[in-house]
């Protein structure tokens, strides 16, 4: 439980941590929350060469309105997301999602785009953003650009970011209205999901998987059942399809892919209701 | 004064919340080295070679040693020590702090690093090149009884041990033989790791020149440790001082002599320098032995009103590498309770210990009487199936003493019970319950087909306590006794001091045990301090498990108490110029019988016995005396548990919503502590039910040595806990009984009785703990037919 050993610098910029990265490469990570980070290295499984602490940066702290979306800055804490009435009443699934995260205390050091940035497919909001329709700004030397959700996690805890950017605005387009549910199931309130579906209906609904595959992910075949007008039960019933979900302790490929039937079926229903 | 039997807050809480209770780890000293273990990735392996070179010259080394080297300088003069042979003919490889050429389970120590800081002895550990052999892993308990390969290379079979306890075999055969109704089942007690929230620790700390060693450790046993370490390092025992400091939590996991300790005295008495190590969650898993870890196989032989006739248990089981301190005892303790709380003519059990590559299993809260209770409870719900009685009717028919009160009951088992009163206490907790209610609400959910199945699970359970009656302990071959010492002095202000042998960690003995003095010397239990945990205060005692402390402990206290009553009246007769005769005492005042006024306060009888210028001729200066109380009897606490849950019967989640426990502990000191006692080892056994397990993979290696992945139970996952109790005596001068693991020993039973009878539709019997959704999804799934 003791991590190797590693430099460690406290950026007073996002710009300046973007140059931290582009001296270093590689050897560097960022240091937001830690909360996915800082367990990896003290089992050793991660050994940056430095830490750039970029959780001072309180200017990339916000929840603001920008007209068609509310834009989060990428340092926002879980528990401020939980608790924002402007994100709850715009984007209240984005919301209620980081208030399953972890525990209180997760929620109080997790942020959001520490969350994102690791790409963890078990983790809640990644599976929310896609959800969401939502995008994300990176900051690199050439200055920023936008993904989108659905482009932005390409393999097991990997993303598009560059080993030279970071994570400086999410956005999340606003959904007053529109219905939506979480579910997530797990064996104690405090861990990851076994599995967990999002739902977000619409003109175009979003159905996102948690854990079952090595990426966060949509259901296309959900997805496509519900724009056209299926049942809850019947889109339900394709949710499992051509994932390829982890097997562990807490269940086999068969058993996660019934979960997901049975969580986007509950999710469908709620988000109808 | 009436502090016996009131809730009173424990006054340990404000040191511990705040800081100021101190833990081995927050003790420093100058010049210390850290030990780093390389710890073996094979679970069973020869050490062909070991390379330390890059360790030795990593920044802030001081030493590395391997197993081969320790075993040169002869640090030490015997194997870390089993104290329990339980036969004769107990095989017993030898276990040395550090293994010299094979290692045997995943984890065990190989050499050691010993540097400036704990950051630097670590990295310097993954520095250590050891080529090894690896060579075929017994890494399961089914592996270890088919005995095709063996733990121990030198061993020609895993079997450690046969241990039989069948007070009449031909009756038992003829119970079976005649038996109208019968019951055979077979389940399997999963290996769990203790997890208390301090992992351990050690810090030796010598004196070069006096040749005196101190040893912090967090330990349950400080006074044990002393005996042991001086018996395996050669050490005088008159040199060691064992210290036992702030203590979070044991569960049995620090009732041990553990490699690391043995390494710390001997490595520091050698260099001159402190040694220490602060066991990290991540090696937990490897460096703290487990519990559980059994196969058991149990019939009942019943009449045809399915009235108990016989009772035959076969265990094997799961000794892990190596015999620790009491590894082969553990299954033993819980062989004179597989009869429960039954009244059972004939009962035979016999256990077979095995060795297998696994992290060694010892005891663990309950230690082998959760087991059986999980057993007997288990079987008596398919005996009730079998007869087409309710559970609740099935136990009833078969309390001992018909479920009247009774003391000093002979039972099957060949022990003495104490005392008990099953009947009402059944009753008690099906009424708190409302079992009638909670039935109607689960007919109501199966007739509707709803998706939330409702499941009621009852538990009746007796346990044995107060550890132990010495001779006891000498019949089954234990290496020491059960006694507990006690001495209580009164300061010459008045003041009381108790020096107590039973050591706390995390029990509330300061509290407890100051109510108990200030009642029997009439004096404010605030004006009481309990000294324990250091063998130079307190240099007799025999520690705390088993939950013997009270029953043991307490009584020693109180006794000890008795006797400075007894001296400080002959002073106050004295001062009174009345015979001892006529003296009586009241409230922490002697009077004399028929002369109100003349009175004397015990703090005055004090002081007069510290100044001693006019005590009674033969009378002695001062008010100390200590009393070492070896227990005539163990103490059998008992209880009623009720576990409600609901069972999604889509995901197969199974969630606790309902827990109603009826216990009885006999007297109670503090009820408020009884009640903490009994929510924690409630939590502890549901965990056991639904969350915890140790998983290894073919090869030995944990699959979640980790908190992430091995799950101990939070406040979300467990409902608020009815508790109750009734009281009945035990035959001890206190009446009391003991609680700390009574929670652990009801309530797996009750939970998985609860799974089991929610699934009753479907045909399912049996559940494996733990009950994870997916193996309950999977039952339900395959009693449908396996259609999902």
């Amino acid at each position: 439980m003791i991590p190797a050993a590693f430099d460690y610098q406290v950026a007073d910029s996002a710009d300046a941590a973007v140059a931290a990265l582009v001296s270093h490469g590689d050897e560097a990570k960022l240091l937001a929350g830690g909360h996915s980070l800082i367990p990896l290295m003290r089992f050793r499984l991660a050994t940056p060469a430095v830490l750039v602490d970029i959780g001072r940066l309180s200017d990339l702290s916000y929840i603001t309105d920008a007209g068609d979306h509310i834009a989060i800055g990428a340092l926002t804490r879980h528990r401020d997301l939980e608790t924002s009435e402007l994100l709850g009443a715009q984007a209240p699934l984005m919301a209620a999602v980081a208030g399953q995260v972890g525990d209180p205390q997760v929620r109080h050091r997790g942020t959001l785009g520490g969350s994102l940035a690791h790409g963890d497919p078990a983790s809640d909001l990644p599976a929310a953003l896609l959800a969401c329709g939502g995008s994300l700004v990176a900051r690199g030397p050439n200055g920023d650009r936008t993904i989108d959700a659905a482009d932005f996690f390409t393999g097991f805890l990997e993303t598009a970011l560059a080993a030279d950017e970071m994570l400086t605005e999410i956005r999340v387009p606003k959904a007053a209205g529109i219905g939506w549910s979480f579910q997530k199931f797990n064996r104690r309130a405090q861990d990851w999901a076994i599995v967990g579906a999002a739902v977000q209906l619409g003109d175009a609904p979003k159905v996102a998987l948690i854990n079952m595959g090595s990426v966060p992910m949509r259901s296309a075949a959900v997805e496509a059942a519900l724009a056209s007008g299926a049942a809850a039960s019947d889109a339900a019933s394709v949710a499992g399809d051509g994932a390829e979900p982890p097997e562990d302790l807490n269940g086999d490929a068969e058993y996660r892919r019934h979960l997901a039937r049975v969580l986007v079926g509950r999710g469908i229903e709620e988000a109808q209701s | 004064m009436n502090a016996i039997g009131t809730p009173m807050k424990r006054r340990e809480d404000p040191k511990l919340l705040t800081g100021e209770g101190k833990f081995v780890d927050d003790i420093q000293v100058a010049g210390q080295l850290w030990m780093g273990m390389v710890r073996s990735p094979f679970a069973h392996a020869k050490i062909e070679s070991i390379d330390a070179s890059a360790a030795e010259d990593a920044p802030g080394v001081h030493a590395v040693y391997t197993g081969a080297q320790l075993q040169e300088m002869e640090l030490w003069i015997a194997p870390l020590p089993c104290a329990w042979p339980v036969t004769d003919d107990m095989v017993n490889p030898p276990h040395f702090p550090v293994a010299a050429e094979e290692v045997h389970h995943v984890g065990e120590i190989v050499a050691v690093v010993l540097a400036d800081s704990r950051y630097e002895a670590a990295d310097a550990a993954e520095l250590v090149v050891v080529d090894y052999e690896p060579l075929p892993a017994v890494a399961s308990i089914e592996a270890a009884v088919a005995d095709e390969a063996t733990a121990h290379s030198e061993l020609d079979s895993n079997k450690a041990f046969h241990w039989p306890l069948i007070p009449d075999p031909e009756a038992l055969d003829a119970a079976f033989a005649n038996a109208v109704h019968t019951v055979d089942a077979r389940f399997v007690q999963q290996r769990l790791i203790p997890a208390p929230m301090e992992p351990r620790g050690v810090l030796a700390i010598p004196s070069p020149h006096g040749g005196e060693i101190t040893l912090y450790s967090a330990t349950q046993v400080p006074h044990i440790l002393k005996v042991m370490i001086a018996a395996t390092s050669g050490i005088s025992e008159a040199k060691l001082r064992i210290i036992a400091p702030a203590v979070g939590g044991g569960f049995g996991a620090k009732l041990n002599v553990n490699p690391d300790e043995l390494l710390a005295v001997t490595l520091a008495n050698r260099l001159g320098r402190p040694v220490r190590w602060t066991e990290p969650r991540s090696e937990a898993a490897f460096s703290t032995h487990q519990g559980r870890g059994q196969l058991q196989h149990i019939e009942l032989a019943a009449d045809a009103d399915g009235k108990l006739t016989g009772v035959r248990v076969h265990i094997d089981a799961d000794m892990g590498a190596y015999m620790m301190l009491i590894t082969p005892g553990v299954p033993l303790l819980g062989s004179f309770l597989y009869t429960g709380v039954y009244d059972v003519p004939a009962f035979g059990f016999t256990c077979e210990g095995h060795f297998t590559n696994l992290t060694p299993t010892d005891a663990y809260r309950g230690a082998g009487r959760p087991e059986a209770s999980y057993a007997i409870e288990r079987a008596m719900d398919l005996l009730a199936l079998e007869v087409g009685v309710g559970p609740d009717e099935i136990r009833r028919r078969n309390f001992l003493a018909g479920g009247e009160a009774f003391e000093n009951l002979d039972v099957a088992s060949t022990l003495t019970f104490d005392s008990g009163h099953y009947g009402p206490n059944l009753e008690r907790a099906l009424e708190l319950a409302d079992y009638e209610g909670l039935r109607a609400e689960q007919k109501r959910r199966r007739d509707a087909g709803e998706r939330i199945q409702m499941g009621i699970g009852l538990c009746t359970y007796v346990e044995i306590c107060g550890l132990a009656p010495s001779r006891a302990l000498g019949g089954l071959n234990y290496g020491a006794g059960g006694w507990e010492h006690a001495t209580v002095r009164l300061l010459p202000t008045g003041k009381a001091e108790v020096v107590s042998g039973s050591t706390p960690h995390g029990q509330g003995h300061e509290t407890s045990w100051s109510q108990i003095v200030g009642d029997k010397l009439g004096i404010d239990p605030a004006d009481v301090t309990v000294l324990h945990s250091d063998t130079a205060i307190s240099p007799l005692g025999l520690d705390t498990y088993g939950s013997r402390s009270l029953s043991v402990g307490g009584v020693a206290i109180a006794a000890a108490c008795d006797k400075v009553v007894e001296k400080a009246k002959l002073i106050a007769a004295h001062s009174l110029e009345a015979s001892p005769d006529d003296i009586q005492f009241e409230a922490g005042v002697f009077s004399v019988a028929g002369s109100p006024d003349q009175t004397v306060a015990i703090q005055e009888v004090a002081f007069g016995a510290f100044t001693a210028h006019d005590l009674p001729d033969g009378i002695e200066p001062n008010l100390q005396e200590q009393v070492s109380f070896d227990p005539p009897n163990f103490a059998f606490p008992f209880g009623t548990h009720v576990a409600v849950v609901d069972i999604d019967e889509e995901t197969g989640e199974v969630r606790l919503t309902d827990y109603i426990a009826v216990d009885d502990c006999g007297n109670q000191i503090n009820p408020m502590i009884v009640d903490g006692q009994v929510h924690g080892g409630i939590v502890q056994g549901v965990a056991q039910a639904l969350w915890e397990e140790a998983v290894y993979d073919d090869d030995g290696n944990c699959q979640n040595p980790s908190l992430l992945d091995y799950l101990v139970p939070s406040a979300a996952e467990v409902p608020s806990i009815v508790t109750d109790s009734t009281i009945t005596p035990s035959t001890n001068p206190l009446g009391v009984k003991g609680v700390g693991e009574a929670g652990t020993i009801g309530s797996a039973a009750a939970v998985i009785n609860a799974i089991c009878d929610g699934l009753s539709p479907h045909g399912i019997t049996d559940m494996l703990m733990p009950a994870t959704p997916q193996r309950v999804w999977r039952a339900i799934n395959d009693a449908k037919g396996g259609a999902a």
